[in-house]
């Protein structure tokens, strides 16, 4: 394989692609850990449905601190795409 | 998104010479100061003619407060319903910044700065209100329990939850904007060059669902969310003190009085559990 022809800046450029795609497989957590919740807030609700409002309060708080995570793996992935710092570094 | 194809935002002008030389002035500037004057024009106009029965709007004016300072009371307990016309403020010019890309301008929130601002004033007021509600020793001791040597992860604590804050209210915004500007530049790609169409009329269709979307329902969800989350977490910096108390000698109810703590309260308080102890009395019986 000739790498010859590929400059410096192109090669970090490239692999910053790549680990913007490889930051957000953290998505696959977060999926998971919401649908869980979701799942378990659907049954507390069939079970009690007059206790509809407080559930569905506590479950969006909750649902915003589990987005936490993937939202640091998006900032990264956002920076990494848009900002990226390592080109200047070169 | 910016002209030069970057993510910032458009920079409207800039401030040369005096004592504010080079001070660079954004589109988010802009739009929170507009934002900003909107409100309190709406503010003005709700209590300019305000009578014994409400109407108008006066109406809904009173509407909004009251469903405000029931949501503060809810969650943050009577006592600290000081703090309503700040929650109120803050989710309405959150809401009304989020909301900005409906109107097809760049939002507010979907700039760093703006977040970050709005999220040191919340640390700032949680930090300050901990230290006036517990008092400066118990403040400081607080930090070195259970065990001292957790120190620096309480420290570290204070600090992660605005940042959360402020990255979480950025990023869900910032994606939207994201995907919106992805989606309609590909469809204008496909529809001129690919159908050879005149107008971009894919985008049609596709426009509403994602307007609702990230501009309606995640605008609504992440000033509530921001909101909350802010009350909530002010709410336990204020209640450290009765549980600091309670950790020692028993309650003192004179001093607590006499430091701001009204008889009601304290009443409230043991009515709340003396019903969720009979509740689990019917659950056992």
């Amino acid at each position: 394989m000739d790498l010859s022809g590929i400059t410096p800046q192109a090669f970090v450029l490239g692999l910053s692609a790549l680990g913007a795609g490889l930051a957000m497989i953290a998505g696959i957590g977060i999926g998971l850990g919401q649908g869980i919740a979701t799942g378990k807030a659907l049954e507390s609700i069939a079970r009690q449905p007059e206790a509809k409002g407080d559930i569905m309060t506590t479950m969006f708080i909750g649902l915003a601190m589990t987005e936490t995570s993937v939202i640091f793996a998006l900032i990264v992935a956002i920076i990494l795409l848009f900002a990226n710092p390592l080109v200047g570094m070169l | 998104m910016g002209e030069g194809g970057g993510l910032g935002a458009r920079v409207i002008f800039h401030i040369e010479g005096g004592p504010l030389d080079g001070l660079v002035i954004t589109e988010t500037a802009c739009w929170a100061v507009i934002i900003a004057i909107g409100l309190i024009i709406f503010g003005i106009a709700c209590t300019r003619k305000m009578g014994r029965y409400p109407k108008g709007a006066q109406a809904l004016g009173e509407l909004i407060v009251e469903t405000v300072y029931k949501f503060v009371s809810d969650t943050m307990g009577k006592r600290n319903l000081s703090f309503a016309p700040y929650i109120g403020t803050l989710f309405l010019f959150l809401l009304f910044s989020n909301m900005l890309g409906l109107f097809g301008f760049r939002p507010v929130t979907a700039d760093m700065n703006a977040t970050f601002a709005m999220s040191v004033l919340v640390f700032f007021l949680i930090q300050i209100n901990a230290i006036r509600s517990a008092g400066i020793g118990h403040y400081l001791k607080h930090f070195a329990e259970p065990y001292p040597f957790m120190v620096p992860i309480k420290i570290l604590e204070e600090f992660t939850f605005p940042i959360s804050l402020s990255f979480r209210l950025f990023g869900n915004i910032l994606a939207g904007v994201i995907i919106v500007e992805l989606a309609m530049e590909g469809l204008h790609a496909m529809s001129i060059e690919t159908l050879h169409l005149p107008l971009p009329f894919l985008q049609i269709p596709v426009r509403l669902p994602l307007n609702l979307f990230f501009d309606l329902f995640e605008p609504v969800l992440q000033a509530f969310v921001f909101t909350m989350l802010t009350m909530s977490f002010i709410a336990k910096a204020i209640v450290t003190r009765p549980e600091i108390e309670g950790e020692g000698e028993g309650p003192d109810d004179g001093a607590e009085a006499a430091e701001g703590f009204s008889e009601e309260d304290l009443f409230e308080s043991g009515a709340d559990y003396s019903e969720v102890k009979g509740f689990g009395g019917r659950e056992a019986g």
